[in-house]
């Protein structure tokens, strides 16, 4: 697994490689994704995978001329140009799935298979998404995982709360990321998706951690009710950060596109 | 020196227990503790007091923007201040401010002002803030990492529109207008403009470029300050402002005056803890939004000015609160030399005198009003003997103003028009 660059339109963007195989792109949430990510190790057994990181995601350049939905989506759909990759099997998960769903609605002949792990992008009255802005880091993992406890874990390794410098970069990071992801996600995660979809030709899995807190799988139905022929796989005891609770449940539901 | 006797109009019923039993006093604060028909009688009573301090030759009176916000219940600045306006003369009207990235379209903004000069006569002094993020992303849903993008626009839209005389077309990314011409127009040419700052040099330098007030609306006080307007003036020096006056620059303290040091404590210190304890109780999760401060900000180590103390206001005691110049209290001698500390320590021209605090009623904030007006305002009165003249910041009224409620009688009217008597 290695971290590389390549350049697009917008701004170099850094992306991690790893496998060999059918070509995979798999967009991160909103919390990024770091090399020896559990899931893209898993995919990369059988898959040649490319996960680009969002420009202010990681180490790579930030872009401020990425503002809306529409930048971020024909964005991506450079990058893949980018990487040389002709309708690679698309993955996103949560922010990365809303953007997945986005390229595949605008370009429904460039996408053919299409996996959406718990993703953002849908709004409904009934079922308000909690305000992850909001939030304060100890307060993330009740939402974010089925094992809070574990999770605690997982999302308080090396934090240094004591030490000024290590608050200090956590804040720039913080804002860096999370500031780019609030360009789709704030204060709603929504921005039209739920008009588009219907224009999805791709094989479409729809993947869901049946104890999501963070997005309830009342919109596992809504999206699958959305994009015609989509199939749900459901998976037990996992919430928001399904692909590092239950990973090879999650692998297996996306090799089904081949 | 420039006084601005100003209030945030806090809400006076938050009950004992709110710390326990409310996670936040602003965006998300329970409105079952909201009631119309007491906000009745604050506003009144509040609008009072500001006018009240206009007769005792404070130089301005000041109100600001904030939302869902227990203590400022006031969205709109604008319409206190047209209040205001009417029953008050010679004293600026100090809207610090409105925050222009909210307004759809901000020529909205540039409108109100103009309207809020020509109707007090030229007494305008305005304000841009970019508003905290509680304000501007939590209630008002702006984008935090295009907010400031947003801003700059929404300022030189104003900015035009002030200032062009002639229709024109603004192709703005965030606002599309093909025919701005806005009437009225501003009495004032040059509008004095203060622009509240959390330390981030974009914005000292957006200060020094178009010649505004950098103003710091702490309420840590004047000892913490120190650092934030050192950095503002180190600024001006490094990028050769034509000069260093101290009105460039504008701070708010809270005051509390009484004959003697100990009477201060007794009449004002439960009202000091009412604020610091309840009104400051901002859920910590809307303090900063991602995206909201820029890099280069938080570089600075700067945190966000509404960040509590790592361990919270709640343990602070009164002697706590004056030592560490959060509040400045006693008698006039007292208030005086510690003012002056503040005032030659910061160098700011203008003062933003929080003198109503938290749930203080209002014969207690006329006292401490009158003794400061009376006793420690004067003998400030000429601390930047140099800068005088400097009046670049302040507002330049109309000589002869209109006498509201001057309309002739019925009988003037009759025998003016010919009707019965």
């Amino acid at each position: 697994m290695e971290l590389k660059t390549i350049k697009t339109h917008a701004v170099p963007v850094r992306y991690i490689e790893a496998g060999k195989g059918t070509p995979l792109v798999y967009l991160h949430g909103a919390g990024g994704i770091q090399l020896g990510d559990p899931l893209l190790a898993k995919l990369a057994e059988t898959h040649h995978v490319f996960a680009p990181l969002l420009p202010g995601y990681g180490d790579s350049e930030e872009c401020a001329n990425l503002r809306d939905m529409l930048d971020f989506t024909l964005h991506t759909a450079d990058v893949i140009d980018a990487l040389g990759l002709k309708d690679p099997i698309l993955v996103g998960h949560s922010m990365g799935g809303m953007i997945a769903a986005e390229m595949a609605a605008i370009a429904p002949a460039s996408i053919s298979r299409l996996a959406l792990i718990c993703p953002a992008g849908l709004w409904l009255d009934d079922h308000p998404i909690p305000d992850l802005f909001a939030m304060l880091p100890y307060e993330m993992p009740q939402y974010l995982f089925h094992d809070v406890e574990a999770g605690t874990k997982i999302m308080t390794a090396g934090v240094e709360l004591s030490d000024p410098e290590w608050l200090k970069g956590f804040l720039v990071m913080n804002a860096r990321q999370m500031g780019m992801a609030g360009k789709i996600l704030f204060p709603i995660p929504e921005r039209g998706l739920s008009q588009r979809l219907y224009r999805i030709k791709a094989k479409t899995v729809i993947i869901w951690g049946d104890g999501d807190k963070l997005i309830p799988p009342a919109y596992a139905h809504a999206f699958k009710k959305a994009i015609a022929g989509a199939e749900l796989v459901s998976i037990a005891e996992a919430s928001h950060m399904v692909p590092i609770e239950k990973t090879n449940q999650v692998a297996a539901a996306i090799s089904k596109l081949g | 020196m420039k006084f601005t006797w100003f209030n945030l109009m806090p809400w006076q019923d938050l009950p004992d227990d709110f710390r326990e039993k409310h996670r936040s006093v602003w965006v998300d604060i329970d409105s079952r503790l909201f009631d119309p028909v007491r906000a009745h009688h604050l506003y009144n009573e509040y609008m009072d007091l500001l006018e009240y301090s206009s007769t005792l030759g404070f130089d301005g009176i000041g109100v600001n923007e904030h939302h869902q916000n227990g203590y400022g219940i006031m969205p709109s600045p604008n319409i206190i201040a047209a209040g205001l306006a009417r029953r008050t003369k010679d004293t600026a009207l100090v809207v610090l401010g409105n925050s222009i990235a909210l307004y759809n379209p901000p020529v909205r903004v540039a409108e109100e002002f103009a309207m809020l000069d020509c109707i007090s006569g030229g007494r305008l002094v305005a304000g841009f803030p970019v508003g905290t993020s509680m304000d501007t992303n939590y209630c008002y849903g702006q984008i935090p990492a295009l907010t400031r993008e947003k801003y700059m626009e929404a300022h030189e839209l104003i900015k035009r529109a002030w200032d062009d005389p002639d229709p024109f077309a603004f192709n703005g990314r965030y606002n599309k207008l093909r025919h701005v011409n806005i009437w009225p127009r501003p009495v004032q040419k040059n509008m004095p403009i203060h622009i509240p700052g959390g330390g981030s040099v974009e914005t000292y330098d957006f200060c020094i470029d178009n010649t505004y007030s950098y103003s710091y609306l702490s309420f840590s006080g004047y000892i913490r300050a120190k650092a934030l307007l050192q950095g503002y003036w180190d600024r001006v020096a490094e990028r050769n402002a034509p000069d260093d006056s101290p009105y460039r620059a504008g701070f708010a303290q809270t005051i509390c005056v009484a004959d003697t040091d100990e009477e201060a404590e007794r009449l004002y210190s439960e009202h000091v803890s009412y604020f610091y304890n309840r009104c400051l109780h901002v859920y910590g999760g809307f303090a900063d939004a991602p995206g909201y401060r820029t890099i280069k900000t938080i570089q600075t180590g700067a945190l966000s000015q509404y960040a509590p103390p790592i361990d919270g206001y709640g343990h602070l005691t009164w002697k706590d609160l004056i030592e560490q110049g959060h509040v400045i209290a006693g008698s006039p001698e007292t208030v005086r030399q510690r003012m002056e500390e503040l005032i030659k320590g910061l160098r700011v021209g203008n003062i933003f005198c929080l003198m109503h605090v938290g749930n203080m009623p209002k014969d207690k904030c006329m006292y401490s009003t009158k003794l400061f007006a009376e006793k420690v305002m004067p003998k400030l009165r000429d601390m930047f003997p140099e800068y005088k003249d400097d009046n670049r910041f302040w507002c330049s009224p109309i000589g002869k103003q209109a006498v509201p409620g001057s309309l002739p009688t019925e009988q003037m009217v009759a025998a003016a028009v010919g009707g019965k008597d």
